[in-house]
Protein backbone atom coordinates (compact mmCIF):
# COMPACT_ATOMS: atom_id res chain seq x y z
CA UNK A 1 0.00 0.00 0.00
CA UNK A 2 1.86 3.06 -0.89
CA UNK A 3 0.75 6.41 -0.44
CA UNK A 4 -1.57 7.16 -3.70
CA UNK A 5 -3.65 4.20 -2.22
CA UNK A 6 -3.75 5.64 1.08
CA UNK A 7 -4.98 8.94 -0.52
CA UNK A 8 -7.57 7.26 -2.43
CA UNK A 9 -9.59 5.63 0.13
CA UNK A 10 -9.23 9.04 2.12
CA UNK A 11 -10.58 11.20 -0.66
CA UNK A 12 -13.33 8.65 -1.88
CA UNK A 13 -14.33 8.41 2.11
CA UNK A 14 -14.33 12.04 2.37
CA UNK A 15 -16.33 12.90 -0.96
CA UNK A 16 -19.20 10.94 0.00
CA UNK A 17 -19.46 11.88 3.67
CA UNK A 18 -19.00 15.41 3.00
CA UNK A 19 -20.87 15.32 -0.94
CA UNK A 20 -24.05 13.73 1.54
CA UNK A 21 -23.85 16.36 3.99
CA UNK A 22 -25.14 19.54 1.56
CA UNK A 23 -27.88 17.14 -0.23
CA UNK A 24 -29.37 15.75 2.74
CA UNK A 25 -30.04 19.28 3.74
CA UNK A 26 -31.25 20.34 0.89
CA UNK A 27 -33.75 17.40 0.23
CA UNK A 28 -34.84 18.12 3.98
CA UNK A 29 -35.65 21.78 2.90
CA UNK A 30 -37.45 20.71 -0.17
CA UNK A 31 -39.76 18.12 1.61
CA UNK A 32 -40.21 20.67 4.37
CA UNK A 33 -41.55 23.13 1.74
CA UNK A 34 -43.62 20.58 0.01
CA UNK A 35 -45.44 19.57 3.42
CA UNK A 36 -46.18 23.19 4.09
CA UNK A 37 -47.31 23.51 0.53
CA UNK A 38 -49.20 20.24 0.83
CA UNK A 39 -50.96 21.36 3.97
CA UNK A 40 -52.41 24.67 3.01
CA UNK A 41 -53.34 23.49 -0.02
CA UNK A 42 -54.31 19.68 0.11
CA UNK A 43 -55.97 20.04 -3.49
CA UNK A 44 -52.43 20.48 -5.26
CA UNK A 45 -51.02 17.68 -3.49
CA UNK A 46 -50.67 15.80 -6.87
CA UNK A 47 -48.94 18.61 -8.89
CA UNK A 48 -46.84 19.18 -5.48
CA UNK A 49 -45.87 16.11 -5.08
CA UNK A 50 -44.90 15.53 -8.74
CA UNK A 51 -42.52 18.55 -8.71
CA UNK A 52 -40.52 17.23 -5.29
CA UNK A 53 -40.03 14.00 -6.81
CA UNK A 54 -38.23 15.29 -9.50
CA UNK A 55 -36.70 18.10 -7.62
CA UNK A 56 -35.12 15.52 -4.90
CA UNK A 57 -34.05 13.18 -7.93
CA UNK A 58 -31.98 16.75 -9.12
CA UNK A 59 -30.67 17.66 -5.56
CA UNK A 60 -29.83 13.83 -5.04
CA UNK A 61 -28.15 13.66 -8.40
CA UNK A 62 -25.23 15.75 -6.49
CA UNK A 63 -24.77 13.42 -3.72
CA UNK A 64 -24.80 11.06 -6.57
CA UNK A 65 -21.77 12.88 -8.21
CA UNK A 66 -19.92 12.39 -5.45
CA UNK A 67 -20.36 8.31 -4.94
CA UNK A 68 -19.06 7.90 -8.91
CA UNK A 69 -16.27 10.30 -7.68
CA UNK A 70 -15.44 7.81 -4.54
CA UNK A 71 -16.03 5.08 -6.94
CA UNK A 72 -13.41 6.14 -9.34
CA UNK A 73 -10.65 6.66 -6.80
CA UNK A 74 -11.67 3.16 -5.23
CA UNK A 75 -11.72 0.67 -8.85
CA UNK A 76 -10.63 3.15 -12.00
CA UNK A 77 -8.08 5.02 -10.31
CA UNK A 78 -5.99 6.64 -12.93
CA UNK A 79 -2.93 7.49 -11.27
CA UNK A 80 -2.88 3.83 -9.01
CA UNK B 1 -12.19 -8.28 1.19
CA UNK B 2 -12.63 -8.16 -2.47
CA UNK B 3 -15.31 -6.25 -4.36
CA UNK B 4 -15.64 -6.33 -8.26
CA UNK B 5 -15.91 -3.43 -9.83
CA UNK B 6 -19.14 -1.93 -10.28
CA UNK B 7 -17.73 0.21 -13.74
CA UNK B 8 -16.82 -3.25 -15.83
CA UNK B 9 -19.00 -5.65 -16.45
CA UNK B 10 -17.49 -9.04 -17.72
CA UNK B 11 -18.55 -11.10 -20.81
CA UNK B 12 -20.60 -13.86 -21.05
CA UNK B 13 -20.05 -15.07 -24.39
CA UNK B 14 -19.41 -14.02 -28.18
CA UNK B 15 -21.15 -13.75 -31.61
CA UNK B 16 -18.44 -13.24 -33.95
CA UNK B 17 -16.08 -10.66 -33.03
CA UNK B 18 -18.41 -8.95 -30.82
CA UNK B 19 -18.23 -9.73 -27.08
CA UNK B 20 -21.63 -10.38 -25.44
CA UNK B 21 -21.42 -8.97 -21.81
CA UNK B 22 -24.22 -9.61 -18.64
CA UNK B 23 -25.84 -7.25 -19.04
CA UNK B 24 -26.99 -7.04 -22.49
CA UNK B 25 -27.62 -10.71 -22.42
CA UNK B 26 -29.96 -9.69 -19.17
CA UNK B 27 -31.43 -6.45 -21.43
CA UNK B 28 -32.61 -9.02 -24.43
CA UNK B 29 -34.49 -11.09 -21.73
CA UNK B 30 -35.62 -8.21 -20.40
CA UNK B 31 -36.64 -7.10 -24.00
CA UNK B 32 -38.13 -10.66 -24.35
CA UNK B 33 -40.00 -10.66 -22.01
CA UNK B 34 -41.87 -7.24 -22.20
CA UNK B 35 -42.71 -7.91 -25.94
CA UNK B 36 -43.91 -11.61 -25.21
CA UNK B 37 -46.24 -10.10 -22.66
CA UNK B 38 -47.49 -7.49 -24.15
CA UNK B 39 -48.21 -9.52 -27.53
CA UNK B 40 -49.75 -12.07 -25.31
CA UNK B 41 -51.99 -9.11 -23.20
CA UNK B 42 -53.06 -7.21 -26.20
CA UNK B 43 -53.97 -10.28 -28.40
CA UNK B 44 -57.38 -10.63 -28.35
CA UNK B 45 -58.62 -7.10 -26.85
CA UNK B 46 -62.67 -6.92 -25.87
CA UNK B 47 -64.83 -4.52 -25.23
CA UNK B 48 -65.45 -6.53 -21.92
CA UNK B 49 -62.30 -6.40 -20.63
CA UNK B 50 -60.82 -9.51 -18.96
CA UNK B 51 -59.08 -8.81 -16.01
CA UNK B 52 -55.51 -8.86 -17.33
CA UNK B 53 -56.64 -6.06 -20.32
CA UNK B 54 -58.34 -3.92 -17.95
CA UNK B 55 -54.97 -3.84 -15.53
CA UNK B 56 -53.20 -3.50 -18.80
CA UNK B 57 -55.72 -0.26 -19.18
CA UNK B 58 -55.14 0.88 -16.12
CA UNK B 59 -51.17 1.17 -16.39
CA UNK B 60 -51.50 2.53 -20.08
CA UNK B 61 -54.34 5.24 -19.03
CA UNK B 62 -52.51 6.12 -15.89
CA UNK B 63 -49.38 7.23 -17.78
CA UNK B 64 -51.16 8.88 -20.58
CA UNK B 65 -52.44 10.95 -17.80
CA UNK B 66 -49.44 11.67 -16.66
CA UNK B 67 -48.00 12.68 -19.90
CA UNK B 68 -51.24 14.73 -20.52
CA UNK B 69 -50.70 16.81 -16.85
CA UNK B 70 -47.11 17.00 -17.25
CA UNK B 71 -46.34 18.01 -21.16
CA UNK B 72 -49.96 19.66 -21.73
CA UNK B 73 -50.01 17.90 -24.68
CA UNK B 74 -51.94 15.14 -26.49
CA UNK B 75 -50.30 11.78 -24.85
CA UNK B 76 -50.76 9.73 -28.12
CA UNK B 77 -47.41 10.89 -29.96
CA UNK B 78 -45.48 10.31 -26.96
CA UNK B 79 -47.09 7.59 -24.92
CA UNK B 80 -44.86 4.57 -26.76
CA UNK B 81 -41.46 5.91 -25.90
CA UNK B 82 -42.22 7.30 -22.20
CA UNK B 83 -44.40 4.20 -21.34
CA UNK B 84 -41.66 1.92 -22.85
CA UNK B 85 -39.07 3.85 -20.62
CA UNK B 86 -41.38 3.47 -17.51
CA UNK B 87 -42.20 -0.44 -18.11
CA UNK B 88 -38.43 -1.12 -19.17
CA UNK B 89 -37.04 0.93 -16.07
CA UNK B 90 -38.68 -0.75 -13.71
CA UNK B 91 -38.96 -4.09 -14.62
CA UNK B 92 -34.94 -3.68 -15.13
CA UNK B 93 -35.14 -2.20 -11.84
CA UNK B 94 -36.58 -5.07 -9.96
CA UNK B 95 -34.98 -7.73 -12.03
CA UNK B 96 -32.29 -8.03 -8.97
CA UNK B 97 -35.12 -9.68 -7.56
CA UNK B 98 -34.58 -12.60 -9.45
CA UNK B 99 -31.21 -14.91 -7.78
CA UNK B 100 -28.29 -14.25 -10.05
CA UNK B 101 -29.43 -11.66 -12.08
CA UNK B 102 -27.92 -8.09 -11.87
CA UNK B 103 -30.39 -5.36 -13.15
CA UNK B 104 -28.79 -4.01 -16.52
CA UNK B 105 -29.29 -0.38 -15.37
CA UNK B 106 -26.81 -0.99 -12.47
CA UNK B 107 -23.57 -0.71 -15.45
CA UNK B 108 -23.27 2.70 -17.19
CA UNK B 109 -23.24 1.72 -20.26
CA UNK B 110 -27.30 0.77 -20.41
CA UNK B 111 -27.95 3.92 -18.81
CA UNK B 112 -25.96 5.71 -21.52
CA UNK B 113 -27.98 4.20 -24.07
CA UNK B 114 -31.27 5.34 -22.64
CA UNK B 115 -30.00 9.09 -21.75
CA UNK B 116 -28.96 9.11 -25.37
CA UNK B 117 -32.44 8.06 -26.88
CA UNK B 118 -33.81 10.83 -24.58
CA UNK B 119 -31.74 13.38 -25.67
CA UNK B 120 -32.17 12.05 -29.71
CA UNK B 121 -36.04 12.38 -28.60
CA UNK B 122 -36.02 15.74 -27.25
CA UNK B 123 -34.31 17.15 -30.75
CA UNK B 124 -36.58 14.63 -33.26
CA UNK B 125 -39.71 15.71 -31.17
CA UNK B 126 -38.68 19.82 -30.66
CA UNK B 127 -37.91 20.12 -34.46
CA UNK B 128 -41.01 18.07 -35.38
CA UNK B 129 -43.58 20.25 -33.33
CA UNK B 130 -41.78 23.53 -34.10
CA UNK B 131 -39.51 22.98 -37.37
CA UNK B 132 -35.86 23.48 -37.14
CA UNK B 133 -35.64 27.41 -37.16
CA UNK B 134 -38.26 27.40 -34.66
CA UNK B 135 -36.69 25.01 -32.53
CA UNK B 136 -33.39 26.39 -32.99
CA UNK B 137 -34.86 29.69 -32.45
CA UNK B 138 -35.83 28.30 -28.49
CA UNK B 139 -32.25 28.30 -27.33
CA UNK B 140 -31.65 31.74 -28.06
CA UNK B 141 -34.85 32.36 -25.35
CA UNK B 142 -34.96 34.61 -23.42
CA UNK B 143 -31.76 36.08 -24.53
CA UNK B 144 -29.16 35.82 -27.08
CA UNK B 145 -26.74 35.64 -24.40
CA UNK B 146 -28.19 32.30 -22.71
CA UNK B 147 -27.59 30.45 -25.66
CA UNK B 148 -24.35 29.46 -24.91
CA UNK B 149 -25.97 28.14 -21.32
CA UNK B 150 -29.10 26.52 -23.21
CA UNK B 151 -26.75 24.40 -25.26
CA UNK B 152 -24.48 23.00 -22.69
CA UNK B 153 -27.59 22.48 -20.58
CA UNK B 154 -28.95 20.20 -23.44
CA UNK B 155 -26.02 17.97 -22.55
CA UNK B 156 -25.27 17.96 -18.78
CA UNK B 157 -29.17 17.30 -18.35
CA UNK B 158 -28.45 13.81 -20.30
CA UNK B 159 -25.29 13.14 -18.43
CA UNK B 160 -27.23 13.97 -14.89
CA UNK B 161 -30.07 11.51 -16.67
CA UNK B 162 -27.57 9.01 -16.95
CA UNK B 163 -25.45 9.61 -13.74
CA UNK B 164 -28.41 9.36 -11.88
CA UNK B 165 -29.62 6.11 -12.72
CA UNK B 166 -26.33 4.87 -12.63
CA UNK B 167 -25.74 5.74 -9.57
CA UNK B 168 -29.13 5.15 -7.48
CA UNK B 169 -29.32 1.62 -9.08
CA UNK B 170 -25.55 0.43 -8.87
CA UNK B 171 -25.40 1.84 -4.89
CA UNK B 172 -28.39 -0.43 -4.18
CA UNK B 173 -26.60 -3.89 -5.91
CA UNK B 174 -22.89 -2.49 -4.62
CA UNK B 175 -24.65 -2.06 -1.16
CA UNK B 176 -26.40 -5.55 -1.09
CA UNK B 177 -23.02 -7.20 -2.14
CA UNK B 178 -21.24 -5.77 0.81
CA UNK B 179 -24.41 -6.32 3.47
CA UNK B 180 -24.15 -10.03 2.28
CA UNK B 181 -20.55 -11.02 2.32
CA UNK B 182 -21.03 -9.52 6.05
CA UNK B 183 -24.52 -10.91 7.74
CA UNK B 184 -25.76 -13.82 5.18
CA UNK B 185 -29.17 -14.78 6.31
CA UNK B 186 -32.47 -12.93 6.12
CA UNK B 187 -30.25 -9.12 7.04
CA UNK B 188 -30.37 -7.84 3.50
CA UNK B 189 -33.89 -8.20 2.92
CA UNK B 190 -35.07 -5.11 4.48
CA UNK B 191 -32.52 -3.20 1.77
CA UNK B 192 -33.83 -5.06 -0.91
CA UNK B 193 -37.30 -3.91 -0.21
CA UNK B 194 -35.86 -0.36 0.03
CA UNK B 195 -34.21 -1.27 -3.15
CA UNK B 196 -37.34 -1.86 -5.12
CA UNK B 197 -38.65 1.40 -3.80
CA UNK B 198 -35.67 3.61 -5.18
CA UNK B 199 -35.63 1.14 -8.25
CA UNK B 200 -39.71 2.02 -8.89
CA UNK B 201 -38.88 5.99 -7.99
CA UNK B 202 -36.05 5.87 -9.97
CA UNK B 203 -38.45 4.75 -12.92
CA UNK B 204 -40.86 7.16 -12.82
CA UNK B 205 -38.32 9.85 -12.04
CA UNK B 206 -36.33 8.81 -15.38
CA UNK B 207 -39.88 9.11 -17.07
CA UNK B 208 -40.77 12.24 -15.72
CA UNK B 209 -37.65 13.74 -16.50
CA UNK B 210 -38.35 12.15 -20.02
CA UNK B 211 -41.30 14.11 -20.18
CA UNK B 212 -40.27 17.52 -18.85
CA UNK B 213 -36.88 17.61 -21.13
CA UNK B 214 -39.96 16.65 -24.48
CA UNK B 215 -42.43 19.04 -23.12
CA UNK B 216 -40.17 21.87 -22.92
CA UNK B 217 -38.58 21.35 -26.58
CA UNK B 218 -42.45 21.21 -27.77
CA UNK B 219 -43.26 24.23 -26.28
CA UNK B 220 -43.63 27.68 -28.76
CA UNK B 221 -42.64 29.48 -25.47
CA UNK B 222 -39.35 29.71 -25.20
CA UNK B 223 -36.94 26.91 -23.72
CA UNK B 224 -39.39 26.28 -20.48
CA UNK B 225 -42.73 26.25 -19.94
CA UNK B 226 -44.44 28.01 -16.92
CA UNK B 227 -46.04 26.54 -14.38
CA UNK B 228 -43.28 22.85 -14.89
CA UNK B 229 -40.35 21.52 -12.90
CA UNK B 230 -37.14 23.52 -12.31
CA UNK B 231 -34.52 22.28 -15.43
CA UNK B 232 -31.89 20.37 -14.00
CA UNK B 233 -28.15 21.44 -12.60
Amino acid sequence: MNWIHLASILGAAFAISIGAIAPALGQGRAVAAAMDAIARQPEAANTVSRTLFVGLAMIETMAIYCLVIALLLLFANPFA
Amino acid sequence: MKFASPLESHVLFAIGPVPISQPVATTWGIMAFLTIGSWLLTRRLAFRPTRAQAALELVVETIAGQIRETMEAEPRRYLPLIGTLFLFLLVANWSSLIPGVEPPTATLETDAALALIVFGATLWFGVRALGPRAYLATFARPSILLAPLNIVELFTRSFSLMVRLFGNVMSGVFMIGVVLSLAGLLVPIPLMALEMLTGAVQAYIFGALAMVFIGSAISENGARPPSKQESPA
